[in-house]
């Protein structure tokens, strides 16, 4: 069957199972959109601006565990995609980007928005292709997919020349990926898991550090047989949380820059770490001669350049986490940690995560009022500054995939076009975007896009008028020489109503209850302005390239100190 | 401390960009890089001289070039017993007077004469690093002109 570059472009994206696509038309991409109208099966969402369609798929591909696509023209509109694909990339999300390029005869000749996409992105990219014939695209299709969901999973680029999707080619649906270069390794070496089960059955005081990987690999139930048995406290990375579920007695939440100060003092006194699909990120280390000094290091991770990245390993172990720990747990004695439990109960009881008192509006609390008002259940986006480490101390995330931040690469403004792309993957679920008053305003051009698609995101502005974390920052380490954080935005409630959704403002800690219940029972979209006390920090704190010896714990009331 | 490095790739557009993008990005420099076919139908293999480059960067970035798609395997052999040469061409200044005495280091060191012309002469020598010094050495005070390398090539001794 004769068929053109972009009619085969579409039954390969209908052979992986693509059913939604995230874009943007523009001149070079423009004969693939023609074969778009013949294909409803591929739902289009019209973003609003490229980095939009990029969030999104990561945000949908997150909350599904499927891969995202995003398509967007040349030039201007494939590096548009870039903020995007680096951040799916540190985060290891599969998303596939598709980009028209100029027609093959002017590649090379700046011609009208040219650019070298696969060049750019070749350093944020797992991996991209240049697509110079029609008959090449099934193949390429199918690998790009294997590539984004396999190992571990990151954002392939498929950049494609506008006459290739016209060019005429005899449609042959992909055999076989052709990757000799490219095979994960799944299954565990034997004898480094017996290591780690002698390891870990030795141990009196082990901790486990769960990551992302966690999740991709579906290993919750081996996570979770790991610690029960073994009685082993666990403590989530940014984008582990929910991996293990948030409100288990063995979760210590987050550890490193912002975590609780427990679940630092755990890790740095505990004898052995189990880190399970994570990278021991400079956040969660620190000053690396310093970390956890009397504990010996089990690393598990699919990808061999994140074990020893960081920290040396006693026990490396390449490979897929759930693959593993099915090997692992067998050998695993159950053992009685009460002591060692105890202690952490102790540290726990002794160095509490808590919400100040206060009458003023905090957001912590309004955090926490979320977290209660939607019983625990909904998905939750964050952007990325103060607002994000709130919500990974007191949104506990029972379920995998419930949680969807920008961690590795820390993009503000990942919150409105990720709430989209989650709530377009879960639409029988709630979901919360937990939003930056200065994210938000970087991708509110997505709120039109939203109200198109009637999708009832509840965005939470937690606005407090200035750049939380950067001010924080320059309270504690410049002197309170406060340099260019005023974002102050325009009327949210207004802007609510330009975009044709409910908005609701809350100033008044009273309100806050009454305003949740509100936006959950409005079927469409709402924004909520909660107008916050505007320099309330995140503590405790670590501060960069230090240890847990340095970390500043949040001023507790006397009352509170006491008990 | 320079590092060896040897990689079997895939042969395709772009690969070459994808691996020393990876020495570009922490700032270390490429001394030689000399790419050629292999004995599989397909594939290319290459050898990376990089200089000033710390052993646990090194180690690091040979995983990291291992999950380049195309890359097959990659190996730092450095340490490893191997056989390791490169080809240099080298015009000198040899006028007339001059020639005798190069041609006779050419013989002592094992180099043979590519071409002669009026006012210089082009040596070839396939050696090591050493052999090479060597050469150039003796030949600075004739006025070297013009010197191409190939950069190493390594193979790994044994099975």
């Amino acid at each position: 069957m004769r068929l053109t570059g972009g009619e085969i472009l579409c039954k390969a994206l209908l052979a992986e199972g693509v059913d939604l696509v995230f874009g943007y038309p523009g001149g070079a991409i423009l004969p693939f959109y023609d074969d778009l109208v013949r294909n409803p099966g591929l739902k289009h969402i019209l973003i609003r601006h490229e980095q939009g369609a990029a969030h999104a798929a990561d945000g949908y591909a997150r909350a599904t565990g499927k891969v995202g696509v995003c398509l967007a023209t040349s030039g201007p509109g494939a590096i548009n995609l870039a903020t995007g694909l680096a951040t799916a990339n540190m985060d290891s999300t599969p998303i596939v980007a598709i980009t028209g390029q100029v027609a093959r005869a002017a590649i090379g000749k700046d011609a009208f928005q040219e650019t070298d996409i696969t060049g750019i992105t070749l350093p944020i990219t797992k991996h991209n292709y240049l697509v110079m014939t029609a008959e090449e695209i099934p193949n390429v299709v199918k690998e790009a997919f294997h590539i984004a969901r396999t190992g571990r999973p990151g954002p392939v680029l498929i950049d494609i020349p506008k006459d290739v999707f016209v060019e005429e080619a005899e449609y042959v649906s992909a055999l076989d990926t052709n990757l000799p270069g490219y095979k994960p390794t799944v299954k565990g070496n034997n004898s480094q898991i017996k290591r780690a089960a002698t390891l870990i059955n030795e141990s009196s005081k082990p901790v486990i550090l769960a990551g992302r990987g966690v999740m991709i690999s579906e290993a919750e139930n081996e996570l979770k047989n790991l610690a029960e048995q073994a009685q082993i406290p666990v403590v989530p990375t940014l984008l582990g949380i929910g991996g293990f579920p948030g409100t288990h007695y063995l979760n210590l939440g987050l550890m490193g820059m912002h975590g609780s100060a427990y679940a630092n003092l755990a890790v740095d006194q505990s004898d052995l770490i189990i880190g399970i699909g994570c990278r021991f990120d400079d956040r969660i280390v620190g000053r690396v001669s310093d970390f956890a000094t009397g504990a010996q290091i089990i690393h598990i991770d699919i990808d061999p350049a994140a074990i020893g990245q960081n920290v040396p390993a006693h026990v490396p172990i390449v490979g897929d986490a759930k693959s593993i720990l099915t090997d692992l747990v067998p050998r695993i004695d159950g053992k009685n940690r009460s002591d060692w439990l105890q202690h952490v109960d102790n540290l726990r009881h002794d160095h509490p995560l808590f919400i100040p008192e206060s009458e003023k509006l905090l957001p912590q609390h309004v955090i926490q009022r979320i977290f209660e008002e939607t019983s625990g259940n909904a998905v939750v986006i964050t952007g990325v500054g103060q607002h994000q480490m709130w919500a990974a101390q007191f949104y506990l995330i029972d379920k995998p995939m419930n949680w969807i931040t920008s961690g590795g690469l820390g993009t503000m403004g990942y919150e409105v076009p990720a709430a989209l792309g989650a709530a377009l993957g879960r639409p029988d679920d709630q979901i919360w975007s937990i939003c930056g008053d200065g994210g938000f305003q970087m991708t509110l051009n997505e709120l039109a896009t939203i109200r198109d698609e009637k999708i009832p995101v509840k965005f939470a502005i937690i606005n407090n008028g200035n750049l939380g974390m950067v001010r924080q920052w320059q309270e504690l380490f410049y002197d309170k020489r406060y340099s260019q954080i005023d974002v102050k935005g325009p009327d949210f409630i207004k802007l609510a109503d330009a975009y044709g959704m409910h908005g609701i403002r809350v100033t008044r800690k009273d309100d806050v209850n009454e305003a949740i219940l509100e936006a959950n029972a409005h079927p469409g979209p709402v924004i909520v302005d909660f107008v916050v006390e505007a320099e309330e920090n995140v503590y405790p704190m670590i501060p960069a390239g230090q240890s847990v010896k340095e970390m500043v714990e949040a001023p507790r009331p006397v009352s509170e100190a006491q008990r | 401390m320079k590092r060896l490095i040897s990689a079997l790739v895939q042969d395709k557009p772009g690969v070459m960009n994808r691996i020393s993008s990876l020495f570009r990005r922490r700032g270390f420099n490429i001394e030689s890089i000399a790419v050629g076919p292999s004995e599989q139908e397909g594939f290319s293999r290459m050898t990376i001289v990089a200089e000033n480059a710390p052993t646990g960067a090194v180690d690091q970035l040979t995983k990291q070039l291992y999950k380049v798609v195309e890359v097959v395997r990659a190996t730092d052999i450095t340490e490893q017993e191997t056989v390791a040469k490169e080809t240099i061409f080298v015009k000198v200044r040899a006028n007339s007077e001059a020639r005798a005495d190069v041609i006779r280091i050419a013989e002592v060191l094992k180099a043979e004469v590519a071409d002669i012309a009026t006012e210089s002469m082009i040596l070839e020598l396939t050696g090591d690093t050493g052999q090479i010094a060597r050469l150039l050495d003796l030949l600075t005070p004739f006025g070297i002109k013009e010197i191409v390398r190939t950069g190493q090539i390594a193979i790994t001794r044994g099975e």
